[in-house]
């Protein structure tokens, strides 16, 4: 067999395309769900770890601090195969959102920090001399200036998250790699694992381009 | 918030302590304004002139003492809002919010603290900024207009709360030296409407021609307070405030000033 057929096999691409934008589908459903409550939690999180009372401060940085430690894909399986002991049963789907979440709300909420710190002191001064409570504070002065000035980073988190659904493929998720995987044995041909990097790369590279322009846009804004 | 008695002074401070770790940087502060009074806080740089206005709204923590406004303490609490409403502040700095419009800057206040609808916000913030000149720019950024614009649009939003009392901190310190003038001159107007206020500024000549109360600092200390006539014009009672004087009618670097100033001829 020539290399075309072995790797470019267009029967195989072509039975097995229905299999692998099903995967996709899957794919792109799990890492927009994780990546909404991932988002979500990371800004609770980062709230209660600059202005939270102490505790709440201690149990923020301690909960950023492990799950930005702990192995994603060991979190995965320990979401999904040793939770079930204590009674906690997740489907492969809410396991690997809860995981992928976990992580990833660690790495937004540290983003997220870093831009409220580089809002300027004068801004919440600014906000509070006028009388704005804190809630308003934050809505309509801080968070608004602190998160366009992570769009490159968090969109680089966003990213890792959607690579990081193949991990999912462990848990018996028919996500895009697992199809791709499964359509590989079938067909005894390895092209559809060929086909499912070409998706990734479809969705992930315009992402990826984004991000690089955003940042030249923001650099030069700044250097004005 | 009209509930002070007639003879009870409209901010009231007693005894300020504050401290920067071991640094005191104010020393039994006892100041006493009353409503409509026009206070220039002037002296050297690091004098506490600043760190006292900015402990009037609480943006400075203070150690020991108290301050009253309106009868209303100054501390943490479901309080320190009502007081920092009836508060505007101008900064050196400016710090308009970069990501709104000069309309939204000056209208944001009033909607958000005082709850009224943003179309009274909007045609109350338009006609302010029509009283500063800047009218026709309502709808820039920010970082579209000059320091002496950015400053005006501050101005305006402080007033849009409608304060009682306007702390103006180096108003004028962060501009180019030829926008200066247009800044002091909206200052000066908002001056006789009546309104308390307290400037903290190097402007001598300005200091002069606004205040009626003219508060000397130094080190910490209220040194001189005095009518604005008796202090540029027969010249300070003290021997510090004479020689911080002096000092700045030969723009002597250790009065933190970088150009010479004519007062005592003005």
């Amino acid at each position: 067999m020539g290399l075309m057929e072995t790797f470019f096999n267009l029967d195989v691409l072509h039975s097995s395309a229905l299999a692998l934008l099903e995967g996709l589908k899957l794919t792109i459903t799990l890492g927009l769900t994780s990546l909404v409550t991932s988002f979500a939690a990371g800004l609770i999180l980062v709230l209660g770890r600059l202005y939270g009372p102490m505790p709440i401060r201690v149990i923020a940085i301690a909960f950023i601090d492990i799950f930005r430690a702990i192995p994603l894909l060991v979190l995965l399986v320990l979401v999904y195969y040793a939770l079930p002991f204590v009674g906690i049963n997740f489907s492969p789907f809410w396991a690997a959102v809860t995981a992928l979440s976990l992580v990833a709300s660690a790495y937004a909420a540290e983003c997220f920090r870093a831009g409220i710190e580089a809002v300027a002191i004068g801004q919440f001064e600014a906000a509070k001399a006028l009388g704005f409570s804190w809630t308003d504070m934050m809505k309509d002065v801080v968070l608004p200036q602190a998160l366009r000035l992570v769009i490159p980073p968090s969109t680089g988190i966003g990213i890792s998250l959607i690579k990081d659904t193949a991990l999912a493929s462990v848990v018996a998720m028919p996500d895009l790699l697992k199809q791709a995987l499964q359509a590989q044995a079938f067909y005894a041909n390895p092209s559809p694992l060929i086909g499912a990097a070409l998706l990734y790369l479809i969705i992930l590279l315009p992402l990826v381009r984004i991000v690089s322009s955003i940042e030249e846009r923001q650099k030069r804004a700044a250097g004005r | 918030m009209t509930h002070q008695k007639a003879t009870q002074p409209f901010i009231k401070i007693t005894d300020l302590q504050k401290f920067y770790g071991q640094f005191q940087a104010l020393h039994d502060i006892n100041l006493a304004v009353e409503k409509g009074q026009i206070l220039a806080l002037i002296g050297p740089s690091g004098s506490g002139k600043s760190t006292l206005v900015r402990c009037i709204n609480l943006l400075e923590q203070f150690q020991a003492g108290t301050i009253e406004v309106d009868g209303i303490e100054v501390k943490e609490g479901r309080n320190l809002n009502k007081v920092r409403a009836e508060v505007g502040m101008v900064f050196q700095q400016f710090n308009l919010f970069p990501h709104m419009t000069a309309l939204k800057n000056v209208a944001i206040a009033p909607v958000r603290v005082r709850g009224i609808s943003w179309e009274e916000a909007e045609k109350k913030a338009l006609a302010l900024l029509e009283r500063v000149g800047l009218s026709q720019h309502a709808h820039k950024r920010p970082s579209q207009l000059s320091g002496g614009q950015q400053q005006r649009v501050a101005i305006a939003r402080a007033l849009a709360m409608e304060p009682e009392v306007l702390l103006f901190d180096e108003p004028t310190s962060a501009l180019d030296p030829e926008m200066v003038g247009e800044v002091l001159d909206v200052i000066q107007k908002v001056a006789e409407t009546g309104v308390t206020m307290l400037i903290v500024t190097h402007e001598m000549s300005f200091a002069r021609r606004v205040s009626n109360r003219v508060i000397f600092m130094e080190q910490g200390r209220i040194i001189e307070d005095t009518p604005p006539e008796e202090f540029f014009g027969c010249g300070p009672k003290t021997d510090r405030a004479q020689l911080f004087i002096r000092s700045v009618l030969q723009g002597h670097p250790d009065a933190g000033l970088t150009a010479p100033l004519q007062v005592l001829e003005d």
